[in-house]
């Protein structure tokens, strides 16, 4: 197996004590001569693994040879070819779970930074200017999309591309989903989902904010106003809590708040912007996840002096991006494994002040084939803290599915669908993305966005 | 775009609008809530329907100038827009078929009554009404409810109209009398909403509340609206904002009200109009 001697190209960022004085975004890209470097490490398989880690095959050997080449423009059409919101995907997404993980190179040394070929490449057609698209024949039928995260964004942009009347509705009074309330714009500029959402506008597809769908309007009003067919990517919103002793003290947060309130709101310039947020000096996240690093470099940057991560489960269990957590402990989050919760403990004016932990040990497997945590007798002890989040993880609101007549739902919330359609239990509603799985990725809901488009195109035509 | 149609100034501090919003007109219910944004660096803030108008697809608020962003919106014009508005949120009032029913509304609590007491009139239930504010200026949409109901009380805090007292004093002189209600509805600021609800608990009577905790999203996404009722946690925006009030932790509310009562205050001093809105 032949191994490039070229080492992979680190990524330039923020010094972590610059980065945690702001919000700006930490990674800040290659130029063109580490793209260069790095384009020229790929070996140009003929057949090719990496692709198939793509949950939406993008043809990553042909974009990398044509940045080798020069053509980074071209480069970025290649990708967009299949990928909807790749300048975001280049972002976030968990490459080294997928196209990263399979990469030949991977076997004997360091894979080829695929993701972050692909945010130079989309980042710099962007900065090119981009074609105008080209608008397809309209066929005559309106559709309606659910939620303007990465699912609702890409299924809306492959049915307008289609030919269809599509319009999105979106409960929130900005679109993009988790993309802008919860992913912190040091991880995911906001200017670049509102570019994203800018360009699925000009494909045709209208955009009505401040409509809740289950609320506002039902389905029933949808398909009675005449859409033919209705996509919902309403996500997994819904905080969870852990059920324990003084959760309403002031300064407990649920993630989805804390975040909302950050970045949606940008509570971190408040007066200038009207919502404030309460961080104390001494912040424990509760939770392992993308979720909970989120919200721990969140509580640095809002001026916390000591900010914790607090999990159950030891680092290897953590289900956070291993590029997030790194990022975290290069800014000085601390993190306390093997932790659990037990009580939250307020002082006399009704502010949290402190947390009851018992230390935890890894007992056999559980259901999730993780080893499972159990408690280590007499080892409680209290941390001293006077903000804290709860980033548990999330399940899908039941909002829409309790107010539209056939919608079935798992016991713990998701839509029921068929996998490879996204068809519900009702002719003509399509589900896709964290809806439907409960809370998972940017590019697999993406990937049911696409799916569910193709979907429902069929079965639209049926009805010409 | 919410285009306010109406504007009627109800007392010094306090602010009526009727808005253009026919999507959410279609739906509102007594006792649901909208939340409203004002300008692009605006925080959302809600306030209960007091009034909706299907066919002419518009919607009454009324609320009270008590910060930065009810400053703004007061400085508000006919024919200008609110950013943003969104519902109808929350549970629509479980209201009576049949019946006697007792009202109480003080402050601002008047306006979100008013549509309850006037569902409840169309229905055929016999409504008494109770009105109390500080002082008689700042007694609000009394033509409104005395349309809709069969007595209207009125009570003050300082004694310059009707009772010299609290509506939980006219409530408690009412049952005492030994009138009859199958239930009360009390709304308005929670010290008033707890003085009704120890009132009426001897009495066991069933008593409505409708809370106001503080609330970003307002669809059960944020849980920053959490209220003990009854031992558990509900999401207020979701789960109600009517609730059994005898069930209701109104220590816990209280304390959680006050949560950014600095920051609040901070909003307040460093905008250059105080609220005025001409500095946006
Ligand atoms: C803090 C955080 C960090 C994350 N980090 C990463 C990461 O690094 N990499 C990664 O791949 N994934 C990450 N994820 C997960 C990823 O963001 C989600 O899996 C993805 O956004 C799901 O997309 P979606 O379109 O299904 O739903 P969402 O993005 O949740 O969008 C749903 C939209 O629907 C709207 N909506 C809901 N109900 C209604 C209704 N009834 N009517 C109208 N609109 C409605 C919502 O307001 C929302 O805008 C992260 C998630 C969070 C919360
Ligand atoms: C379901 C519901 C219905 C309401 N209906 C009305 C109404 O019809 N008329 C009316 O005048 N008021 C109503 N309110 C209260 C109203 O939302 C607050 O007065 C308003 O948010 C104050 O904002 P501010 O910036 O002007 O004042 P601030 O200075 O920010 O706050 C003043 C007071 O309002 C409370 N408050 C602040 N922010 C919020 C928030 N986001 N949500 C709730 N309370 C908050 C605070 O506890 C504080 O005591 C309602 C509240 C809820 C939850
Ligand atoms: S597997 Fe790795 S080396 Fe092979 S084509 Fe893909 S990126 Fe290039
Ligand atoms: S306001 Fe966010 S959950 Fe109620």
């Amino acid at each position: 197996m032949p191994v490039s001697k070229t080492p992979r190209q680190e990524m330039p960022r923020q010094r972590p004590e610059d980065r945690v004085q702001n919000f700006n975004e930490v990674a800040l890209g290659f130029d063109e001569e580490m793209a260069k470097k790095e384009a020229s490490r790929c070996i140009q398989c003929k057949k090719p693994l990496c692709v198939p880690g793509c949950p939406v095959n993008v043809q990553i050997p042909q974009f990398i040879e044509m940045i080798h080449e020069g053509d980074y423009a071209g480069a970025g059409e290649k990708i967009k070819e299949t990928n909807s919101l790749p300048a975001v995907c280049g972002r976030v997404c968990p490459q080294e779970e997928q196209c990263e993980k399979t990469c030949v190179l991977g076997k004997k040394g360091e894979p080829v930074a695929i993701g972050r070929l692909e945010r130079f490449a989309v980042d710099y057609q962007r900065k090119a200017g981009l074609k105008p698209p080209l608008k397809p024949e309209p066929v005559g039928q309106k559709v309606a999309i659910v939620g303007s995260g990465p699912a609702g964004l890409t299924c809306a942009g492959d049915l307008a591309k289609l030919g269809y009347q599509v319009t999105m509705f979106e409960a929130l009074h900005a679109p993009g989903g988790v993309l802008v309330y919860g992913i912190p714009e040091f991880r995911l500029p906001k200017q670049i989902v509102a570019e994203e959402v800018e360009y699925v506008k000009s494909l045709g597809v209208e955009l009505v904010l401040n409509a809740i769908v289950g609320r506002t309007l039902t389905v029933d009003d949808l398909f009675a106003g005449g859409y033919e067919a209705v996509f919902l990517g309403t996500g997994a919103g819904l905080p969870k809590f852990m059920d324990i002793p003084g959760e309403n003290l002031m300064g407990v947060y649920s993630a989805n708040e804390w975040l909302t309130r950050t970045n949606l709101m940008k509570a971190y310039l408040f007066p200038v912007y009207d919502t404030p947020i309460k961080c104390g000096k001494r912040v424990a996240v509760i939770g392992g996840g993308n979720v909970a690093m989120d919200s721990v470099r969140c509580a640095l940057r809002l001026g916390a002096e000591e900010a914790h991560i607090v999990y159950r489960r030891s680092e290897v269990e953590m289900p956070a991006r291993l590029e997030e957590v790194e990022n975290a402990k290069e800014e000085g989050v601390i993190f306390e494994m093997l932790t659990l919760p037990v009580r939250i403990l307020g002082d006399e004016k009704g502010w949290v002040k402190g947390l009851e932990c018992v230390r935890m040990e890894l007992g056999e497997p559980d259901a999730s084939g993780r080893r499972r945590p159990v408690p280590r007798k007499g080892s409680e002890f209290i941390m001293e803290v006077d903000t804290m989040v709860m980033a548990l993880g999330t399940s899908p609101n039941p909002i829409c599915a309790r107010t539209t007549q056939g919608l079935q739902v798992h016991s713990w919330g998701g839509l029921i669908v068929d996998e490879s359609t996204g068809l519900t239990t009702r002719q003509g509603v399509y589900a896709g993305g964290d809806a439907v799985t409960g809370s998972a990725t940017v590019i697999l809901a993406m990937g049911a966005g696409k799916a569910a488009a193709q979907a429902m195109d069929e079965y639209l035509k049926t009805k010409r | 775009m919410f285009e306010i149609s109406i504007k009627r100034t109800l007392t010094p501090v306090t602010k009526l609008f009727v808005v253009r919003a026919p999507l959410v007109a279609r739906k509102a219910e007594a006792g649901q809530f909208v939340i409203v944004r004002m300008g692009e660096r605006g925080e959302r803030v809600p306030l209960t329907i007091a009034d909706f108008d299907r066919e002419a697809g518009t919607l009454t608020i009324v609320f009270q100038e008590v910060g930065k962003t009810t400053k703004m919106l007061g400085a508000l014009q006919q024919g200008d827009c609110l950013t943003d508005l969104v519902g109808p949120l929350g549970v629509p009032a479980e209201l009576p078929e049949k019946g006697r029913v007792l009202v109480a509304g003080g402050g601002v609590g008047v306006a979100p009554l008013l549509p309850k007491v006037k569902a409840m009139h169309q229905r055929g239930v016999d409504v008494v009404s109770i009105i109390g504010a500080r002082s008689a200026d700042l007694i609000i949409l009394e033509d409104e409810m005395t349309a809709v109901s069969s007595k209207v009380y009125i009570a003050t805090d300082d004694g310059s109209r009707g009772l010299h007292g609290f509506v939980s004093d006219l409530i408690k002189k009412l049952l005492d009398e030994d009138e009859k209600f199958d239930e009360i509805v009390a709304v308005g600021p929670l010290p008033m909403m707890r003085a009704c609800v120890e009132t009426t608990r001897p009495y066991g009577l069933k008593t409505w509340v409708s809370l106001n905790p503080i609330m970003v999203d307002g669809t059960g996404m944020c849980g920053a609206c959490r209220v003990t009722v009854g031992g558990e946690t509900r999401f207020c925006c979701v789960d109600g904002p009517m609730f059994d009030g005898h069930e209701v932790d109104f220590k816990e509310a209280m304390t959680r009200s006050l949560m950014y009562q600095e920051e609040e205050r901070q909003a307040m001093n460093t905008c250059c109009c105080s609220g005025g809105g001409d500095c946006r």
